[in-house]
Order: structure tokens, then sequence, then C-alpha cells
């Protein structure tokens, strides 16, 4: 992009969200019933600020965190694992893609009960949750990657008399990267997503258990300034998994 | 050239079964095809296509093993890839997308056993040799076809090999582009002095290149005929315009034409009996 063009993107994209902001407080001080459900932002900052100084952010961003880490490790390894396996012989590919394919369509959360009654109301629940929802666009993506690799690539490499791991380290691993970079992705989102999603429906700990709770208790200035800190967490978060992202496609 | 040369490859007797579920699916590419190629000799394999040109080349490199038959190069029994007797050239499509002009020859040297200090040497002057140093740190789309096929046919070349398989490597270029390669590929091969066989579907292209035709029957591939070419190398382009060129090709043509005709025969009763 020219100089000139990404100084309109950014301003087009500034706009957005300033008219976004403008309307949240406009709306909010125009009416009382709406102000209940939505308090003006300046009220949410000061929440923002109380809940901060108090420590109990951090706390509760804590354990979050950790539970997202936690499930995302076990999805990432176990997708990957699993993905790279089935994709090795045709016969397995054949079985496990459709099986995989079949789960993922299923709404999870279905079963999110289940994983309290196995687990727990602690974070354990939770990285169970997370892990499994997660696991399956990893596990399918890397099996598309690993299943999309050039015959005749793998065909050439042998002519030059490469073993097994100079195959998978040249060929295999490259012609992968991408799609299973992308599976990675997208498990990392759902990862969040659903560790927060299972936090405000049933736990003890957590950033969502502080949002369901500000929630059932009316303090919704409380609420929105749990929420506005998962959004920043979850732009930071977003951030740093581009740019290793990046890294990781230059680096290959 | 090559009529005193030892002998370096010998095909003996080699046959291919592709097995299917059935017997009407089982596929026999090859029959009982015997053929001796000498030390720097090349040797053009012609033939229509499905007659098993490829399998065969395969089996000579130790990509496939035959289902009854031998292939001895260099005195050993093959019976696996070898890499440091043989080379294969594909398609351009063979160099890895996802490295450099240079990082492809680093790995395609580095298997070969070649150390750190001497690669880049040789890949530097294998791709001087067709004209492409300047573009060592491209990556292969970011080139044209014919740009892509002259470094992979240099790559082919600088592994030092004795023998190189060239598997259709002028396939996906167009008219101009693999005349004008197969004109560099003359020159450099005759200065090289390596052992070559090479798959190809145009005659012209059989005609310019090799000492040797050896066509092919329609499937299951034997060999039919073998007819020389007593044109020392390299050739330049006017010999495409000698007579000697014309009759040769008028012979290839004969003899190929039946065979080229009972395989579209066969792909027709195929289509009927299947539809």
């Amino acid at each position: 992009m020219v100089p000139r063009d990404r100084i309109l993107v950014a301003s087009i994209q500034g706009a957005v969200v300033a008219t976004l902001l403008g309307a949240w407080y406009f709306s909010t001080h125009s009416s009382r019933l709406l102000s209940l459900f939505l308090p003006p932002p300046e009220r949410v900052w000061s929440s923002f600020q109380v809940v901060a100084a108090s420590g109990q952010l951090w706390a509760a961003a804590k354990v979050t965190l950790l539970t997202i880490a936690q499930a995302y490790l076990i999805a990432a390894v176990g997708g990957v694992l699993v993905g790279f396996l089935v994709a090795r012989s045709d016969r397995l590919l054949k079985l496990f893609e459709p099986l995989l394919s079949g789960l993922f369509a299923i709404p999870l959360t279905m079963f999110f009960p289940l994983f309290i009654l196995f687990f727990g109301l602690g974070p354990e629940s939770k990285i169970a949750y997370g892990a499994t929802y997660a696991f399956f666009p990893i596990a399918l993506n890397t099996i598309a990657g690993f299943s999309s690799v050039d015959r005749l690539h793998v065909r050439a490499i042998r002519s030059m008399g490469a073993n097994a791991f100079e195959q998978f380290r040249y060929v295999y691993f490259p012609a992968a990267l991408p799609v299973t970079i992308t599976g990675l992705r997208i498990g990392f989102f759902i990862c969040i997503a659903s560790v927060l999603g299972g936090e405000t429906l049933a736990s003890v700990t957590g950033v969502g258990r502080s949002i369901a709770l500000s929630a059932e208790l009316m303090e919704t200035a409380r609420m929105y300034a749990w929420i506005v800190s998962v959004v920043l967490v979850t732009l930071v978060l977003n951030l740093l998994v581009y740019a290793a992202e990046s890294r990781l496609r230059r680096e290959s | 050239m090559a009529g005193d040369a030892p002998i370096a490859v010998v095909i003996d007797r080699v046959s291919k079964t592709y097995p299917g579920r059935s017997a009407e699916q089982r596929v026999t590419a090859l029959e009982a095809v015997s053929l001796s190629v000498r030390k720097g000799e090349f040797v053009c394999l012609l033939g229509p296509s499905g007659c098993g040109k490829s399998t065969l080349l395969g089996i000579i490199g130790g990509m496939l093993a035959p289902s009854t038959g031998t292939v001895t190069v260099n005195g050993t029994k093959v019976t696996g890839p070898q890499p440091r007797n043989i080379a294969f050239v594909f398609q351009e499509s063979t160099l890895l997308p996802w490295y450099t002009v240079l990082e492809n020859f680093q790995i395609a040297l580095k298997l070969q056993g070649i150390g750190a200090s001497a690669w880049r040497d040789r890949a530097m002057q294998a791709l001087s040799s067709v004209g492409m140093e300047q573009f060592v740190n491209h990556y292969p789309n970011q080139l044209s076809v014919g740009m892509k096929q002259r470094i992979n046919v240099a790559r082919g070349i600088c592994l030092g090999t004795d023998i190189l398989l060239l598997d259709e490597p002028f396939a996906a270029l167009d008219e101009q582009t693999r005349m004008v390669l197969g004109e560099d590929l003359s020159v450099l091969l005759a200065r090289t002095g390596k052992t070559i066989l090479f798959v190809t579907h145009s005659l012209s292209e059989a005609v310019f290149l090799a000492d040797r035709i050896v066509v092919m029957t329609a499937r299951p591939g034997r060999i039919k005929a073998s007819i020389a070419v007593p044109e020392p190398h390299p050739r330049s382009p006017d010999f495409m315009l000698a007579p000697e060129f014309g009759a040769l090709r008028n012979e290839l043509y004969a003899v190929l034409r039946d065979e080229i005709r009972q395989t579209v025969a066969a792909m027709r009763q195929a289509r009927d009996a299947g539809g």
C-alpha cells in the first residue's frame, strides 16, 4: 500500500471507532432507561479504574489467561499430532477426516454441562472444554495441509536421496505449514471464546465469571468494565498471534 | 561416438504390472523390455501416451520396483534410489516453491553430500551455464515457466551424476522455448559427457537430441524399434533444416503412427465399454 492510502485507511477505521463511541456517549446521555443497561462511557471507565485498582482485574485475568494457555497448548499439540498422523495414510484419512469434520460441526456447547460434571466448577472444566473445541480446527487444517503436498515434489526429493526426515524437513513441513498455521490461529480464537464462554456459564473464578456476576447483580458499569478489559486483552493477543504467524511464515 | 564405450545401464526383461482389485483393473505398463545404454549415450524414449515410458524411467532410477526383470547400473543391480549415480529432471514444478533458486540448489547438493564450502560455487557455475545467475535469490514462482525449467535442468546436471534421467522435461513449455532449451541442452550435455535417458512426446525433439531413439509400443509398453541418429554433438540448429533430419522424423512418424492409432482405438473402446 502507498503511505497515503495507509493514512486514509487508518483514518476511516479511526472514524468508525469514534462514531461508535460518540453514539454510545450521546445515546446513553439522552435516555435514562438505556443508561440502566448501557451506562455512559465515563461511568464504565471509572468502574474499570476501581476494578483495576482493587487487584480483582489482575487476579481474574491471571486465572483466565492461564486457563486459555493450558487449553490451547493441549489443543495445539494434540491437533497437530493427530492431524499429521491421520494425513500419513490414505486409509486413515478416509476414515477419520469425515469423522473429525462431522464432530466439529456439532455445537459442543451442548455438552458443556458434561464438562462441569466431569471436571468440576474450577478452571479444569474450562481447560478441557476449550482444548476440545480448539482441537478440531487445528487437526482438520493440519490434515488439509499435509494431504495437499504435491506428489511430484516428494518424488523429486526422493530421487535426490532424501531420507524420511529430510523429506519431512524440505517438503512435507513447508508445504503443510501455511494451512496448519491458519488452523492454529482459528483454534486460538475458538479457545479464547470457549474458555470465556465457559467461565460465564459456570465457574467460580476468572474474567468470564466476573462478567456474569456483575450482570446478575445489575452492576452494569462494572460488567462493561470487565468486558472492556477482555476486549483489550484480546486485541493484544490478536497482535501477538499475527506477529508470531508472520514470523513463522517468514522462517519456513 | 559412444559405439565402443562400456555399457552403463542394462535393462533386462523388465515388466511392470500395477495391481488392481480385479483382473480388468490390473494394468500391465511394461512387458519384457530389454535395453542397453552405453556410457555417454543420449537415448530418447518415444511412444504414445500411457505406454510406460515414465514407468521405465522410474524403474531405472530405483523409484519403482519392477514386477519382473532387473536393471543394472554401472554393474550394480538397482534396488532403490541411487542419488550418487542417477539424477532425475522432472517438469519445472519440482523446484520447491518455498525456497529461493539458490536454496533449491543448496538442498540438492547437500543431499548429494557436497560440503558447505563447495556447493555455492557449483550452484553458481551451473546457473551461469544456463544464463540464470542473476536470479539466484528469486523464488520459483517469480520466474517464467521457461526460466524455471532452465534452472531445473541446470540443477539436474550440477548434481554430478554419470546418468541423467529426464522425464518429459519440456512438456509444459511452448514450442519456441522448448526449441531454444533443446539447443542449449545439446551443447551442455555434449560438454559433460553424461549418459542420458530422455522421455518425450516430440518427434523433432527426439531426432534433434538423441544418439538413439527407442520407440515403444502402445500399452503394454514393449520396444518396437531403435533408430540411430548419426550426427555428432553439439548439434547446431541447422541440423533441423538438413534433409537427414526430415527423413529421420518421417521414419519415426511411420513407426509411431500405428501405435498412436492403437492407443486411440483402445481409449475409445474403454470409453464405449464404460458408458
